[in-house]
């Protein structure tokens, strides 16, 4: 029998073989269906402008081109997709009445090939009435701004003013009040694999099939087939084994599964679209760039009394869908770390002229603790005190677990005073401010950067009502939403082998790998004997709307269901094993690969001597027992709760958490950035696979870095992008990636069957914070202090140059 | 649409022969009319780097290229990187090493990494940096990629 013990392990991938040999299957490389043919869309070149009218007439006659989709059918044919607000916002598959990015789509042609659909596209002549436009979003609150969407008669999407405990006396009773404002620009992890879309619309059996890279949640999945007037059992979502990458940005992918679905339908071939980069950096999608007032009351000794957050989140030219996420996903952790429980956030949503956004990888919460950082940092330096200590002073103590935050947050378990000692002590935090007292006694510029997150994994699907007032919430017919559900299949063969299914839409997580261990272990069986299959099709799975693969949920809940499934399947073996050796299971046990007796002595069943006896004999089955060998699990959190009265919400499930220290010295001649040490200590519960959490981390710190010193989508005041192409939207190098010092602390979640959490985001929500901290320590003497990103090297020089002179 | 030509070129040791547009991009030529799909498409303006292979002995964009131009040329993509069924030291490497998450840029990554220990078999840390700078990926921060191009330089030496 094997040794059990995979969990913990640093097994190699499943997934690498057929990914380093290039026999993976992503949704460019295999067509699905028979006549594919290809699609290219038509986008706008104006960032606001009405659509007077289309002529394809010369697209049309290009030979190889099958047909054409234009506003004029999207209106005609399809529904606006709901939104997270209240107002009016008519959000359809492409652009109808008026564009209102650069980028959006006004029309697809679909041809024989790409080739052609390109060439067709290009002939298409739009006819557009420029308007003004406006990409700022405090300038498109001003009275005399351009709106976007006459319906709802001002740019604003949406507002909501929530106040936890007692924010005014916590301000009236403070000793120090601080002030800042913040600047968050507008990035997005851009995966290397553009979005790719294959419809095929069958009109006789009513059925449309869709195959692509969509991650989830499959909330959109119903929310697509209204758009397209279909009932949702005849919409077939399937994702292929391989997406080349996520992070956030492909949940965004539905309306073009809309739109191609259209296509395919009205020109009764199946479509393919593949998107490119030029495409992917103008119209994809992107975390929102957001303007924030802060102000933090505090006591003398640095006791944080409370806060204020004033928001304004850029969501570009229509609210999508899961937006307002950007200002609400992280409610039931705004307070991060601390103790404090006085907090008022009045968070506004504005329509601009860019392009849309959503969920991007530490959703929300990098533009969070970048402000809440700073502004522990700026009470530190105002109290003359250390940012550490500062820190100590307000943190959760680790007795207080399950800690209930004032904004309704359940955080599941932790120790954030070990976790932070940890990273001090591996940074060497008080030899690094030595060294740097002899830096700047020589001169030089060098910082020391903190920043502590609570990292919010699962997020339950609740959360997204806080958009709506309570009155509108307290309504009869409104229906209260909340839950964060996942489930798997384990089925044993007729030979005894093991496979699990699972409903989830991997992205390199290396779901087959961490599957494979953790039935190991529950079946007594090594990694390499199960096999599992986790390619999405809502026709075959079973899932929910939260289902997917988003929010750092499945090393907490997709986990959980495949332990619950193999642990169900466990418990069936035992109960035939107790009926085939006629005694009580209570005396049975399951153990190494075999239902045994729990003395030890006697007669075993092995998993396949059971599994042909219940395949092959179903007579020898107990009377009652379903027959075959197989469990499905749907673990479901039962913490998730729909948004209280008071806004209150416990917006995600598990929460784990992140120290992190890095120091850095710049120069003020280049303004270049240059990495000393960056270390980081997380608590993700129970880690299944420390190789793969090492790869999530390091990759999260990464994309951190990128949205911190290089990305951003920069627009010019008539809203044209400025940086459409890889040269110009700057994505870190190898030689721009630091080397991280990694620790683990762990604080096993009580809410999950392992004990696991999610840490998918990681440092993605960390790093601009502890570089922004790092770089102000830096240039402190000069009387800087980061409030925007990206800290560009010219963004930087100019401030150098300006605090010299 | 011009009329269609024939390229003839040699891919992983095999002579190969298709027919297709002059402006046809290599790429396409290779993941389309050839079925090699796995040389990914990332940016088709040369700078993500997933569709590296090499041409001649040289790394070069696929992307950027056209199939006329490879025309009785010599390529090797990731399908020809195996060698009697086992698996390329990079290969085994990345594998060690976690280099790859959702392995998409991989087949570019490794053309690239082999491309950079042809020329450079004892590479330091921040000269494999520089190296496989010419590929971006975004799902592992490079530390994998880095090891594993260290580890295999060691076996390949």
């Amino acid at each position: 029998m094997s040794p059990t013990g995979w969990i913990g392990k640093p097994v190699k991938r499943v997934e690498d073989a057929r990914l380093l040999t290039g026999r993976g299957t992503y949704i460019d490389d295999h067509p699905p269906v028979a006549n594919l043919h290809h699609a290219a869309i038509v986008r706008s070149p104006h960032a606001h402008a009405r659509i007077a009218g289309y002529d394809l007439t010369a697209a049309l006659a290009v030979d190889g081109v099958v047909g054409a989709v234009t506003g004029e059918d999207v209106l005609r044919h399809t529904k606006p997709f709901s939104v997270g607000v209240t107002a009016p916002v008519h959000y359809y598959c492409a652009a109808t009445d008026k564009a209102r990015f650069v980028g959006e789509p006004v029309a697809v042609l679909v041809a024989k090939t790409r080739y052609i659909a390109e060439d067709a596209a290009e002939l298409v002549r739009v006819r557009y009435e420029p308007l003004p436009a406006v990409v700022d979003p405090e300038r498109a609150l001003e009275p005399d701004a351009p709106v976007l969407h006459d319906a709802v008669g001002t740019n604003l999407a949406g507002h909501r003013r929530l106040v936890y405990g007692d924010p005014d006396r916590a301000f009236g009773e403070a000793d120090v009040v601080l002030k800042e404002r913040f600047r968050f620009p507008k990035y997005g992890s851009t995966p290397i694999e553009t979005y790719g879309v294959i419809a095929a619309w069958d009109s006789l059996e009513g059925v449309c099939t869709v195959w692509s890279n969509f991650m989830g949640p499959f909330i959109m999945h119903p929310l697509t087939a209204r758009v397209l007037g279909l009932p949702e059992n005849k919409l077939r979502f399937i994702v292929p084994p391989d997406i080349g990458g996520s992070f956030g940005i492909k949940t965004s992918i539905y309306p073009y599964i809309a739109l191609i679905a259209l296509a395919a339908r009205r020109t009764g071939v199946p479509v393919k679209w593949i998107e490119d980069r030029r495409e992917h950096l103008l119209a994809s999608s992107s975390g929102t760039d957001r303007v924030a007032y802060r102000e933090l009351a505090a006591k003398k000794d640095g006791t944080i009394l409370g806060m204020r957050f004033r928001w304004l989140d850029n969501v570009g030219g229509y609210i999508r869908s899961p937006e307002p996420g950007c200002s609400f996903r992280p409610t039931g952790n705004f307070v991060g770390p601390y103790r404090f429980r006085n907090l008022e956030v009045d968070a506004s949503v504005v329509m601009t002229n860019k392009s849309l956004t959503g969920p991007n990888r530490g959703y929300a919460c990098g533009h969070l603790y970048f402000e809440s950082e700073g502004m522990i940092d700026r009470l530190a330096d105002k109290l003359g005190l250390d940012p550490a200590e500062v820190r100590r002073r307000n943190l959760i103590p680790a007795d207080a677990f399950p800690y209930r935050t004032p904004t309704g947050g359940l955080y599941d378990s932790g120790d954030y005073q070990a976790a932070f000692e940890k990273a001090l002590e591996l940074a060497k935090y008080s030899e690094l401010r030595r060294e740097q007292a002899r830096a700047r006694a020589a001169g030089r510029y060098f910082g020391i950067g903190l920043a502590l997150a609570v990292d919010p994994s699962v997020s339950n699907m609740g959360y997204v009502a806080t958009a709506l007032d309570p009155q509108f919430r307290a309504k009869p017919e409104y229906l209260p939403k909340s839950g964060a559900v996942d489930s798997a299949t384990v089925k044993i063969d007729p030979l005894g082998r093991v496979t699990a299914i699972l409903g989830t839409t991997p992205q390199g997580q290396g779901h087959q790998t961490i599957v494979s261990q953790i039935v190991a272990d529950e079946l007594g069986l090594t990694p390499e004997e199960i096999t599992v299959v986790d390619e999405m099709d809502t026709f075959t799975r079973v899932w929910s709307i939260s289902s997917g693969t988003y929010s750092s949920r499945f090393g907490s809940v997709g986990t959980s269901a495949v332990a619950l499934a193999a642990r169900k399947l466990k418990a069936k073996l035992v109960e035939y094993g107790a009926h085939l050796l006629g005694v009580p299971k209570e005396q049975l046990e399951f153990r190494d690969g075999a239902v045994r007796p729990t003395t030890g002595k006697g007669p075993s069943y092995s998993i396949k001597d059971l599994a042909g006896r219940a395949h092959w004999n179903t007579e020898s089955l107990p009377e009652g027992m379903e027959p075959g060998l197989q469990a499905t699990a749907v673990f479901g959190f039962t913490v998730s709760k729909a948004v209280d009265a008071e806004d209150r919400v416990n917006s995600s499930n598990t929460y784990g958490f992140i120290a992190e220290v890095m120091a850095v010295e710049v120069d003020p001649e280049t303004a270049a950035i240059t990495i000393l040490r960056y270390v980081t200590v997380h608590d993700a519960g129970t880690i299944i696979n420390p190789m793969i959490a090492e790869g999530q981390i390091y990759g999260g710190a990464l994309h951190g870095l990128g949205g911190a010193l290089y990305e951003e989508l920069v627009y010019a005041e008539d809203g044209q992008l400025l940086t459409g192409t890889f040269m110009d939207y700057l994505v870190p190098t190898a030689s721009e990636a630091p080397t991280i010092d990694i620790a683990h602390v762990v604080s096993p979640s009580p809410l999950t069957p392992l004990g696991s959490k999610g840490l998918g985001e990681s440092s993605s929500m960390t790093v601009p914070a502890v570089i922004a901290n790092a770089v102000s320590d830096a240039l402190g003497p000069l009387g800087i202090r980061i409030t925007e990103l990206p800290m560009t090297p010219t963004r930087l020089y100019e401030l150098i140059q300006k605090a010299r002179t | 649409m011009a009329d269609a030509v024939t390229v003839r070129l040699t891919v992983n040791g095999v002579e190969r022969e298709g027919r297709c547009e002059p402006r046809k991009l290599l790429v396409d030529f290779l993941r389309e009319d050839l079925g090699l799909t796995g040389t990914h498409v990332g940016c088709e303006h040369g700078i993500c780097g997933a569709c590296t292979i090499l041409i001649d002995g040289e790394a070069a964009r696929s992307c950027i290229m056209l199939a006329v131009q490879a025309d009785g040329a010599e390529l090797l993509t990731i399908e020809g990187l195996m060698r009697d069924g086992k698996l390329h030291p990079l290969q085994e490497a990345f594998r060690e090493h976690h280099g790859l998450q959702c392995g998409f840029c991989t087949p570019g990554m490794l053309m690239t990494a082999l491309d950079l220990l042809r020329t450079n078999p004892s590479p330091t840390e921040a000269e494999i940096r520089e190296g496989i700078s010419a590929v971006l990926c975004r799902c592992t921060g490079y530390h994998g990629i880095v090891r594993a191009v260290e580890a295999a330089a060691r076996k390949m030496r």
